[in-house]
């Protein structure tokens, strides 16, 4: 496993009309880590997720990516340079197959360059032949390869999460920022996807996990960071964390 | 016969048009009122050349497409960077100050009077006259905007084009230049639309600003939406339906006055019974495959 920095994140700063979303948030993210982030609603986590990947401008503060500096460069661009995320609220494309999602996450198709179709139609084809094989094997290693060519809309809830994740992976992404992965699913499919983000660090990924459901969180992650009014209150191991005062009031409150 | 010819040479046209806005409007979901805009730099760039300077068609055509490209990124990159209804509304008035130029720069584009007298195509030596050389013409250009409208969508390239579509944001998380493939597509389809805009002033050898209205671009939104948006055949059949129907009131006796009326109230009753009854238009997009299920589920969407 590599080591090192892959991912810091210094000084950030975001408020929205008077709210202070990240309150001069720093953190680091090493290879191949799994990190958890908890924290009520609105402690920022999400917005967090937001400005690293360039949807959200910042206030103030950097963040960089294997030393490089990405802070204002469009989400695309960041996607590129090697973070790939989910949403929240579970965007996909539902009204395209569950196999086009897949292959849209590929980075780097020829295919994709208009020129590349009309006058170097072959090398294009045959990547995508390629990444068509690819996106079978991550589907099938989901264990949802039988519905490939469904609409990702009739897919169960549970599914389209595990799909995000997945797409996330075609990326080639080196850092995975997961949100909420498992909320709202039933115990086998959470058992299905914690699955694949612990094996995540053996193919030298990195993990940033937001997710409510502690138990998860003790599952896969080996540090924790908890937020809370866009703060960072507490740091360490799953259950140093959990057994924090600090935590178990801000969850109270 | 000729008559009838007549009809298949304006299906071509207009088979020409919707696909090229169907490229828009269909698969990447932009829509824009400005394609009689492209439509007509088309017809009066290549009208202006042969008239003024007397070049020769290729190169009218070449130049036309070119034009109307560049037109393309001129309204595209300032209204792309807007959203939906807003953006309907920047192409609208971008529509507007086309038509107001060609109305009105008198001693260029002869303002309402028009440019009579186009001469007809020659290529390589042969000069394009009559209905049936004009319909094989028309015929090679409908099959050339479908073979390069169909490779463009069924490559990865139109799979962003339809992503975009449906989700700005999740094309972006997966690292495509949204924008980009905006102003690209929204340039091609002005392109293409600068083709039919050349044949049809080739072929009336007579335009005049009223042909480029924003009627007229509703008109091809129609054809794309009745057809079916995001299916290429569907903006075939919806130009054969949309042309041909009108004619038929001609069959019926009414006079001329009233037909033209019927007309407009034909196309409006249309297009609201299929945004009612079958927003998918005569040919949805999965029409030919992805199975029943597929077909199902976009219908229950619908």
């Amino acid at each position: 496993m590599k080591t090192g920095t892959l991912l810091s994140i210094e000084n950030l700063n975001k408020h929205f009309d008077g709210i202070k979303a990240l309150d001069d948030f720093s953190c680091s993210v090493g290879r191949g880590e799994i990190l958890g982030l908890i924290g009520p609603n609105g402690a920022g986590k999400s917005t967090l997720f937001n400005v690293v990947t360039g949807f959200i401008p910042r206030d103030s503060g950097a963040v960089y990516l294997k030393g490089q500096n990405i802070t204002g460069k469009p989400p695309y661009k960041i996607t590129q340079g090697g973070i790939a995320r989910t949403f929240q609220n579970l965007r996909l494309l539902r009204q395209m197959t569950v196999l086009e999602n897949v292959l849209l996450s590929y980075k780097n198709q020829p295919g994709e360059r208009l020129g590349n179709i009309f006058l170097k139609r072959k090398k294009s084809d045959e990547v995508e032949a390629v990444n068509g094989v690819l996106a079978m094997l991550l589907l099938s290693q989901a264990g949802i390869s039988s519905k490939a060519h469904d609409m990702a809309s009739d897919l169960s809830y549970g599914e389209q999460k595990l799909l995000s994740v997945v797409c996330c992976l075609a990326s080639g992404a080196e850092l995975l920022l997961l949100d909420e992965p498992v909320s709202g699913l039933n115990p086998v499919m959470i058992d299905t996807i914690l699955a694949l983000i612990k094996k995540l660090p053996e193919e030298s990924k990195t993990v940033i996990l937001i997710e409510h459901n502690m138990d998860a969180v003790a599952e896969v992650c080996s540090r924790v960071i908890a937020m809370d009014a866009g703060q960072k209150i507490c740091e360490g191991t799953p259950a140093e964390v959990r057994n924090d005062p600090r935590v178990i009031e801000s969850y109270l409150d | 016969m000729e008559y009838f010819l007549h009809i298949l040479i304006l299906i071509g046209i207009y088979t020409i048009l919707s696909i090229s806005l169907n490229l828009l409007a269909g698969y990447t979901g932009i829509l824009s009122v400005a394609h009689a805009a492209f439509y007509g730099v088309g017809a009066y760039v290549a009208a202006l050349m042969a008239l003024k300077l007397h070049t020769p068609f290729p190169l009218n055509l070449f130049l036309a497409i070119g034009a109307a490209t560049l037109f393309g990124a001129v309204v595209g990159i300032p209204s792309l960077r807007i959203k939906d209804d807003y953006f309907v509304i920047a192409t609208f008035a971008f529509q507007i100050i086309t038509f107001s130029l060609l109305n009105n720069l008198v001693s260029f584009t002869g303002g309402p009077m028009g440019l009579p007298g186009i001469p007809q195509p020659v290529i390589f030596g042969f000069t394009v006259s009559g209905h049936i050389p004009f319909l094989i013409l028309t015929f090679i250009f409908c099959v050339l905007t479908f073979w390069i409208a169909n490779r463009i969508v069924a490559s990865p390239f139109g799979r962003v084009l339809k992503a975009i579509r449906e989700d700005e944001v999740f094309a972006q998380a997966c690292g495509k230049d949204v924008s980009a493939y905006k102003v690209t597509i929204f340039m091609i389809g002005a392109g293409l639309a600068a083709i039919a805009g050349v044949l049809y002033a080739t072929y009336i050898s007579f335009i005049d600003p009223t042909s480029f209205t924003v009627m007229e671009s509703i008109f091809i939104i129609s054809i794309v939406i009745i057809g079916g948006a995001g299916n290429l055949w569907g903006s075939v059949v919806g130009a054969a339906v949309l042309v041909t129907l009108p004619e038929l009131l001609r069959f019926v006796g009414l006079p001329n006055s009233v037909a033209a009326n019927i007309r407009q109230i034909l196309y409006g009753g249309l297009l609201v019974a299929f945004m009612l009854w079958r927003p998918r238009g005569f040919i949805g997009e999965y029409a030919f495959g992805r199975g029943n299920k597929a077909e199902g589920s976009r219908q229950k969407a619908a």
